[in-house]
């Protein structure tokens, strides 16, 4: 989230798409229904009628996969009728921006498209250059990003984005009304969203272009406005921090590539530059020394200026790593075992029956959980013969989050600490003692038998007091960071050099665990509000910390303009101390003592432009969001009929053999999660289980009663993939869209049940459906669209 | 929070903001250890099916979705509704109970003794909310108990406290019922003009400790309407007379039912028809 859960109170118009937070995040929703009560509308874009949409002023149903047209639509209505915020958009974003001359978009397709890679070569999506090296700035020119997003989008009628999503006229213009009041300085929008809108093949340009339209209305910085995703589990946002994805270092720094020989080469290809003398680039200016620290604190002394803070270590990869690739690989037969922590590899998806058989073709699994699931137990699974599967099974008891202390990082970047509510039971051992105690292992091996480049094995850093049971509070000191010449811990990743002299685990946790101790563990919140909540605004900075530098609303310098006026007074977090000259509130998103004016540094001070960006060649497949299609679609592209989906996305060998086609699976299918589970684990409860004892899918009550099926009725769904035979739930609540003078039904398949937990044995696995595609830029596999067939059995 | 004895205390319900979560049915079983029911598959939503000796918070669904694709919520397309005993002021359950079980509490709550109750059965059949049930293992009747051992070491009940949303809300009941004016007089101003509240008043059974504001008629909830909601009273002459009056309206008006449906009787396509509403409906009890 750029802002945070109990900032959503402040919003005008809380537009939910691609989420349904009133199931999925029940607890957080709280301040939905806050704002709600303090007058706000709110807006719930779904397939689905669901239990958000029950307490929502308005739900338009629409069709899965089809958000760039929904905000491309939203976009031209607010760009077409002058209702973008003037001021902000021309002071904090690239809207001024000259783009090059190469740049081209025709018939569904940008410039620089290598057809035999099936890749877009990104920077070709370049600005013009000014003489002075910097991009030129020219508000009125027929390329500069202002217009050129006006041409793209111009295409993006109300007629256009009723073909493509179903959402009549006339209730698009509804909403595009109320948003396009958002744009006015005193109004603000939230853009929430969750996995509805990541797990499409063009999920991460949904995402830009939700807020794109959002820079547009001047609504990220401001309090009550921002893109706000929520995520699925209480530290999923503190797994992404600290880089449990192959494509990034802790603290989202590029992983190297082969070819980089030293930080010099890698930073060349990783750190922005400043488009402009006036952008403050923190970000690509500091990268050094965030990279530099970060090799200090894991190699410590064996990183020398001598040996490049021994950038060699790092590892290279020169494929993708991916979540897919790798049970790509366990099926090509490359890899002998596979250690999995806290993931039901079976249940998780996608294509389920293809990760079980790259499962059965490992020599060993060993997984480490509280409990067991369906990845320790794939051999049990439907349709699968035991017999067959020789791959050898361990299971190492993993500790519950119960059973240890730690820290959880919230949706809104909030790091909390908890401690131990009960002992481990029996031998679960924690997570990260398996892994300290596997690491030693390896190491003793490698110092007793030599081997291939033993060097990062032999010198990572292993500087807590029994290395083999390293605590959690060593580990968050470590990711902390040190000044080594003092011996003591920084407070702001802004003390990190790149000369050898600091360490950081994860630059953006820097300050979090400073040496006044543990700032994870406040509490100072609702208890005193006066006191603890200076702005009165809901910050509360003192409730645990936030990342980074306790920052509770990213970019919040735009929520003034550039003379230090704010743009809503009613909802103010920042302002200019002019007697202390020091920005004063939330710790500013901005260097703090840097002054309002006309010749203010712009506000966006992480990128090289300085500005939030409308164009960008920082995506693989496009500098601005375009429709296609999912991969599975019984819909042709209205837009460019030869151009269907996705060009950059990547196919597996041997996938297009698995698509199905409308023809046979005539039918849109769609995951997700229902209130009363929590993924997979809490088939082992038993009070959620008597909540939701039993698997099923959600059926339109029009294709129903076409196929004489009833609520209770056993169906059975198939993909080209693979089949769930479960109970029908027949409801309007799903209904049929009208796409080009065609009725499309979407089938609802909650994905919580398995074969492993309290009802053991009965229930299938709702990713046997699920196509083995994912995004062109993080493979997150298209869980959301797909198409299937229905039958009664 | 301080809860003092001698005042009292309820829940009022806003089902404006209740998003179904069933948080209060589950903290309601740990809180006071019901093992709950054995997981049946009800309609996907509601597999908890109704209270009852395990199941002391039940939330309703009701499913009023449009075919079109929709274009307002508003509250009014998917009810949902937390319920739960409504701790009346003139409560059947007590009038009925033989051996002094049931009784009122320092809180001004009804609550069941397990010990008193000798499994007669009358309060499960005198309960106009088919709250109170037995429970089959232990054989005496159950029911929410308010979380009077929590209430007794300050503490709200369990569901209130879980309730993420704030659509359960617990207190003393006249500021629950200031609370929930304002909460109606603010949706009004809102447009949503079918809020209003029931039992935050005395014209259900004497009012209802634990009352709601509801988003359609009582019936939709399977709560009885107001002209239904008057129990017949040992010390309630008033009751017996107008109950007695209702049964005689009642009747009379099933009988000039039953003669104005007569001529129609022989067309078989009525038989389909929802039937008519009468007054017996309304005034049997």
């Amino acid at each position: 989230m750029t802002n945070h859960w109990r900032d959503i109170q402040h919003a005008d118009l809380v537009l939910i798409n691609g989420g349904n937070p009133a199931e999925a995040h029940p607890v957080g929703f709280r301040w939905v229904i806050k704002a709600k009560i303090n007058g706000a509308k709110l807006v719930h874009v779904d397939p689905r009628f669901t239990r958000t949409s029950a307490v929502s002023d308005v739900h338009l149903r629409t069709r899965t996969g089809t958000d760039v047209a929904f905000f491309g639509g939203l976009m031209n209505y607010v760009l077409s009728n002058n209702l973008y915020h003037r001021d902000y958009v021309e002071w904090a974003t690239n809207a001024a921006f000259v783009v090059d001359d190469r740049y081209s978009f025709n018939d569904g397709m940008f410039n620089g498209f290598d057809a035999a890679k099936g890749q877009y070569d990104p920077t070709v999506w370049a600005y013009e250059k000014d003489a002075t090296g910097h991009a030129k700035v020219d508000l009125n020119h027929p390329r500069s990003v202002l217009n050129l997003l006006r041409k793209h989008y111009s295409r993006y009628t109300p007629e256009m984005v009723e073909r493509i999503t179903g959402i009549p006229q006339a209730q698009f213009l509804q909403v595009a009304k109320m948003v396009g009041e958002m744009g006015r300085p005193d109004k603000v929008m939230t853009f929430v969203y969750a996995v509805g809108m990541t797990h499409h093949t063009t999920g991460v340009q949904g995402i830009r272009s939700g807020a794109m339209l959002q820079l547009l209305l001047g609504n990220i910085g401001k309090p009550g406005g921002g893109v706000n995703a929520l995520r699925g589990h209480s530290n999923i946002q503190g797994n992404t921090d600290h880089a449990i994805v192959w494509e990034i270092l802790p603290g989202y720094l590029k992983i190297p590539v082969p070819g980089q020989k030293t930080i010099a080469d890698y930073l060349k290809a990783s750190a922005s530059t400043k488009a402009r003398p006036d952008a403050v680039n923190f970000f690509g200016e500091n990268y050094g020394s965030f990279i530099v620290s970060l090799l200090k604190a894991w190699y410590g002394p064996a990183a020398t200026k001598a040996n490049k803070f021994a950038f060699d270590y790092l590892p290279k990869p020169a494929g993708n790593s991916s979540w897919m690739t790798m049970f790509e690989r366990s099926l090509a037969g490359k890899m002998d075992g596979l250690i999995l922590s806290g993931y039901s590899a079976t249940s998780v998806g996608p294509d389920s029956n293809k990760i079980i058989k790259a499962l059965s073709s490992l020599k060993w699994l060993a997984v480490m959980d509280p409990l067991p699931t369906t990845g320790a137990e794939f051999w049990r699974a439907p349709d699968v013969n035991s017999a067959d599967v020789q791959t050898e099974v361990f299971m190492l008891p993993a500790t519950h989050w119960v059973e240890k202390e730690g820290s959880f990082v919230n949706s809104g970047r909030v790091v909390q600490w908890k401690d131990q509510v009960i002992p481990p039971e029996g031998q679960a051992m924690h997570d990260h003692w398996f892994a300290a105690e596997l690491f030693h292992r390896i190491r003793v091996l490698y110092q007793q038998e030599g081997g291939k480049f033993p060097d990062p094995i032999r010198d990572l850093t292993m500087d807590y007091a029994d290395p083999r049971k390293p605590t959690l509070d060593e580990v968050a000191q470590e990711i902390n960071g040190r000044d080594l010449t003092t011996g003591k811990r920084l407070e702001s990743f802004a003390l990190l050099k790149d000369d050898g002299t600091t360490t950081s685990g994860n630059w953006i946790y820097t300050g979090h665990y400073p040496e006044a101790g543990n700032l994870a563990l406040r509490r100072d919140g609702i208890q005193d509000p006066a006191t603890n909540d200076p702005t009165g605004m809901g910050l509360y900075p003192k409730w645990a910390w936030c990342w980074p530098l306790n920052r509770r609303v990213l970019y919040n310098r735009a929520s003034l303009d550039r003379f230090g006026r704010q743009y809503d007074p009613k909802r103010a977090i920042l302002s200019w101390d002019a007697t202390k000259k020091l920005w004063v509130g939330d710790v500013p998103d901005y260097p703090k003592a840097e002054p309002p004016g006309a010749n203010a540094k712009p506000p966006f001070i992480m990128t090289g432009e300085g500005t939030g960006r409308l164009f960008t060649n920082s995506v693989v497949d496009g500098p601005f969001p375009e429709f296609y299609e999912p991969m599975e679609s019984p819909v042709t592209n209205a837009l460019h009929p030869t151009v269907q989906n996705n060009p950059a996305v990547f196919m597996y060998e041997g996938i297009k053999e698995t698509l199905g086609t409308a023809a046979d699976y005539p039918y849109i299918g769609t995951t997700y999660r229902l209130t009363e589970h929590e993924h997979f684990v809490t088939q082992h409860v038993e009070h959620l289980v008597q909540l939701q004892p039993e698997a099923f899918v959600e059926v339109p009550a029009a294709l129903a009663k076409e196929k004489g099926i009833a609520t209770g009725d056993h169906v059975r769904v198939s993909s080209k993939r693979g089949k769930v035979e479960v109970r029908a739930v027949v409801t309007k609540r799903l209904g049929g869209l009208q796409i080009d003078g065609k009725t499309i039904y979407h089938i609802g398949i909650p994905i919580h049940w398995g074969f492993v937990g309290i009802n053991t044995g009965k229930h299938w696995v709702a990713n046997a459906l699920t196509p083995f595609v994912g995004d062109a830029n993080t493979r997150t596999p298209e869980f959301k669209s797909f198409l299937v067939n229905i039958e009664k059995i | 929070m301080e809860i003092t004895p001698g005042r009292s205390y309820g829940f009022f319900t806003d089902t404006s903001v209740c998003i179904g979560c069933k948080a209060c049915e589950v903290a309601c079983k740990t809180w006071n250890e019901l093992p709950g029911p054995e997981p049946t598959f009800g309609d996907g939503y509601d597999n908890t099916g109704e209270l009852g000796a395990q199941n002391w918070r039940h939330v309703q669904f009701h499913d009023n979705v449009k075919d079109d694709t929709l274009e307002a919520g508003m509250g009014t397309a998917w009810l949902m509704m937390s319920d739960v005993c409504k701790h009346c002021k003139n409560a059947s359950c007590m009038e009925v109970c033989p051996t002094g079980a049931l009784m009122r509490t320092e809180f001004d709550t009804v609550y069941v003794q397990p010990d008193v109750c000798n499994g007669c059965r009358n309060c499960t059949s005198a309960c106009p909310y088919h709250v109170i049930q037995m429970d089959e293992t232990n054989k005496v009747a159950q029911k929410c108990t308010l979380c009077y051992d929590r209430l007794q070491g300050s503490l709200e009940p369990a569901c209130a406290k879980t309730c993420p949303t704030d659509s359960i809300n617990f207190g003393p009941v006249d500021e629950l019922r200031e609370m929930a004016k304002q909460r109606v007089e603010t949706l009004h101003s809102q447009g949503v003009t079918q809020a209003y509240l029931y039992g935050a008043d005395d014209s259900i059974y004497g009012g209802l400790n634990a009352f709601f504001l509801l988003m359609d008629k009582p019936e939709v909830y399977k709560l009885p309407n107001q002209e239904s909601s008057v129990l017949p009273s040992r010390n309630d002459a008033g009751g017996y007379l107008g109950s007695f009056g209702a049964a005689v309206a009642g009747i009379f008006a099933a009988v000039m039912a039953l003669r104005l449906r007569r001529p129609r009787e022989p067309e078989p396509a009525t038989a389909a028809e929802p039937p008519a509403p009468t007054t017996t409906d309304e005034g049997g009890k």
